[in-house]
């Protein structure tokens, strides 16, 4: 009967497992949909990056509440995760906590898993009371509606679900400790200074009751980590695991600096050059490859940690709430660009997955049926968004990369910035001023 | 000619067999904005006071392309760029200072890569040096006491980080330097950047320059101080828009310290 148990664990870990790397596989996928980009260089400073701002939290506590309270929910999550270890063993061998041997040790990990769970708890109930009473502007965007709202409630019920089923669990099993003479293999081993308190609960309950309760519990403990793991590839959930890569690839350059875009210095270069000869024929394009593109209109054109950035967003809405066009009232939202990029980007791999493996055009990009250019125009590029993000993304480089492709392939400029930009090319200032009166000033009162 | 600037070009230089200690890329703004050429004069001042031997190109100057860059046209940019580092090259200019942050920035880390590698120092960064150095010398004078706030340019700021030499030029003067609720990292923008001086804003409720303002003015300063010519102009319709003109003057680091001297 007891090794039904064990069996019936390993199949529900395998499944819990086996779907969440299959969706791991496809998120890979989907990132390397973007085109490359070189992230390798200057390692030292990367992992300097990834420790301080993923793993230290060092952008989270710039709002000191929301970062307080996010490190106790981080803290919890990374120690329980331990506890996890245990309860794997246990359910594969028909142990019962294995690792009790350590003794005091063990005494005070669990001790602390419980003073973890119950802060959990505390912190969890506040950031509800942020999103659903209190209602902190910055949750209450446009692109906050439906899903998005509601995915961020449900993360907060199941970690409040999570950490009450890991105390009555611990509640019970406390209460089987300590039944006079001892009851089956529930040994006296932990500390339990939460659960004491929620112990008195079972007293009046058959022993056998309890017991079955405390499998209950485990089971449901068990059961609940495994689907709100899988549950992580649906929601912005993800950025417990992608804040590491995405700190790690981050752009290191300073933020004003924007990349020049090579296939463009290439033609620059050959329009410049004296000797070449202005009626050749532009090379032919290598057979298979694409023309290049200017700029982004859709994913793929897209880099990498561009993708990457949008899976990792966590939806917090920081940036916009620093962006000065959007608390001006403009249409732009940084987190929105993030969160439509990362929107697009599933339904493209949903159509790879659904045509084997091929993408198959579906008269959709994520320039307009997204992102609008009204949103990028109104861009000062102050880099504030990019500043503020707690996992280093930049919505600032999407935009950019959208706007050259709106001015570079379409020539879809606002009139005004038109204007400015033949005045560069005719006067070489953005103004309709003459190259020629440029040292006037020396001479004027 | 009224006042008696000393404004060689690198071409009277080359002519002379000379090379400046600085090259100063003047910008569009400052050599055509009636407000910023008052920017421009007011740092001239200094360089001639503090004898530093700098020259500018004059009529071989042309817009850096960081308009056109940020409103995407790469093209554009790059074709403004490459006949740049070409005469600076011709030049075998090594240290640029400038007093507009835009061209700062595209000048200091856009360049490079397309060949253009120099030196390229934010002219308060320049100014804070000839002091550090002791080429110059300021005292409060008529700003003593005077209550001053700073706006941090984006391009100079957030973008390159350089948030103390414009502070330590202000507390130079003896002035009380009144830091906004938003400042250095987490300045607001002035509306100006990404080629928005440019063009219309999109619809909104309010414009930017004037929400910057009110930042501003929340701290009831005698003068905001900027540090980039796009960002005077926004502050100084902000302050026309709050009809707050007769009270508070908006004036870049260099006219704060060509003031304070007199010049
Ligand atoms: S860079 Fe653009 S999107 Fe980001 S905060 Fe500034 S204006 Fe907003
Ligand atoms: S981009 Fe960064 S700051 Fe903006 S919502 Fe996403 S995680 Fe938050």
């Amino acid at each position: 009967m007891s090794y039904l148990d064990n069996i019936l664990f390993a199949i529900v870990l395998i499944i819990g497992f086996g779907y969440f790397f299959n969706n791991i596989k496809k998120i890979i996928r989907n990132i390397n949909l973007g085109i490359d980009v070189d992230r390798k260089d200057n390692p030292s400073s990367r992992w300097k990056n990834m420790a301080m701002i993923a793993l230290g939290q060092s952008k989270m506590v710039k709002r000191p509440i929301a970062g307080a309270l996010h490190i106790v929910v981080y803290l919890g999550f990374i120690i329980i995760n331990i506890e996890l270890v245990e309860i794997i063993i246990d359910g594969l061998f028909g142990t019962h906590r294995i690792f009790a041997f350590l003794g005091t040790a063990y005494n005070v990990l669990i001790g602390s898993f419980e003073i973890l769970a119950f802060l959990v708890l505390v912190a969890v109930t506040v950031f509800w009371i942020r999103r659903n009473i209190v209602r902190l502007k910055r949750f209450m965007n446009p692109e906050m509606k439906g899903f998005p709202k509601s995915d961020a409630n449900y993360i907060l019920y199941f970690e409040m679900v999570l950490m009450t089923l890991f105390l009555l669990m611990n509640a019970s099993d406390l209460h089987l400790q300590n039944v006079p003479g001892g009851f089956s293999h529930f040994i006296q081993a932990g500390s339990f200074p939460i659960s004491q308190f929620i112990e008195p609960l079972f007293n009046g309950m058959s022993n056998e009751f309890v017991m079955l309760l405390t499998e209950i519990f485990w089971w449901l403990h068990i059961v609940g980590i495994l689907v709100f793991m899988n549950y992580l590839y649906f929601s912005k959930h993800l950025h417990i695991l992608l804040a590491f890569p995405n700190t790690y690839f981050a752009n290191l350059k300073p933020l004003g600096q924007f990349d020049n875009l090579e296939a463009v210095t290439t033609e620059v270069k050959m329009m410049m050059d004296p000797n070449a000869d202005p009626f050749a024929a532009a090379p032919a394009p290598v057979e298979g490859e694409l023309p290049a593109k200017f700029g982004a209109s859709d994913i793929q054109d897209l880099n990498w940690v561009q993708l990457l950035n949008a899976y990792t967003c966590t939806e917090c809405g920081r940036c916009t709430s620093s962006c000065p066009a959007n608390q001006t009232g403009k249409k732009l939202s940084p987190r929105k660009i993030m969160m439509d990029t990362r929107d697009r980007m599933e339904e493209v791999g949903k159509n790879i997955d659904a045509n084997k493996g091929v993408f198959i055009p579906d008269n959709k990009t994520l320039l307009n049926d997204y992102i609008t250019p009204e949103e990028l125009w109104a861009c000062t590029s102050c880099n504030a968004c990019v500043e503020e993000c707690p996992v280093n993304i930049s919505p600032l480089s999407i935009i950019m990369d959208m706007r050259r492709y709106l001015v570079m392939e379409q020539s879809a400029a606002p009139m005004p910035l038109n204007a400015m930009m033949t005045n560069i090319e005719n006067n070489g200032a953005p103004w309709q001023f003459n190259q020629q009166d440029r040292l006037n000033w020396k001479n004027e009162d | 000619m009224s006042e008696n600037l000393i404004v060689p070009t690198m071409a009277e230089m080359l002519a002379q067999g000379k090379q400046p200690e600085v090259l100063f890329w003047v910008g569009c703004a400052g050599s055509f904005d009636d407000r910023a050429k008052k920017i421009t004069k007011a740092f001239v001042r200094i360089l001639n006071r503090a004898n530093v031997p700098f020259a500018v190109l004059g009529t071989e100057e042309s817009c850096t392309g960081d308009p056109a860059k940020r409103a995407g046209n790469e093209f554009l940019f790059q074709m403004q760029a490459m006949m740049n580092i070409e005469v600076l090259n011709g030049y075998e200019a090594k240290k640029i200072v400038t007093a507009c942050p835009h061209c700062f920035n595209t000048l200091k880390n856009e360049y490079p890569e397309l060949g253009g590698k120099y030196e390229v120092i934010h002219h308060t960064e320049f100014l804070k040096s000839l002091l550090d150095t002791g080429r110059l010398t300021i005292e409060g004078g008529q700003f003593k006491g005077k209550k001053i706030t700073f706006h941090d340019p984006c391009y100079l700021g957030r973008a390159n980080n350089v948030y103390e030499a414009p502070r330590d030029l202000i507390s130079k003067l003896d002035a009380e330097l009144v830091e906004m609720k938003r400042s250095k990292v987490n300045g607001l923008c002035c509306g100006a950047g990404g080629a928005q001086m440019f063009k219309d804003a999109e619809p909104g409720n309010k414009e930017v320059n004037v929400l910057r303002t009110e930042d501003a003015l929340e701290v009831q300063p005698n003068i905001i101080a900027t540090g980039c010519p796009f960002c005077n102009t926004m502050m100084t319709d902000g302050i026309k828009n709050k009809e707050k003109e007769a009270d508070v003057k908006v004036m870049d680091i260099a006219e704060l310290i060509a003031n304070a001297q007199d010049l």
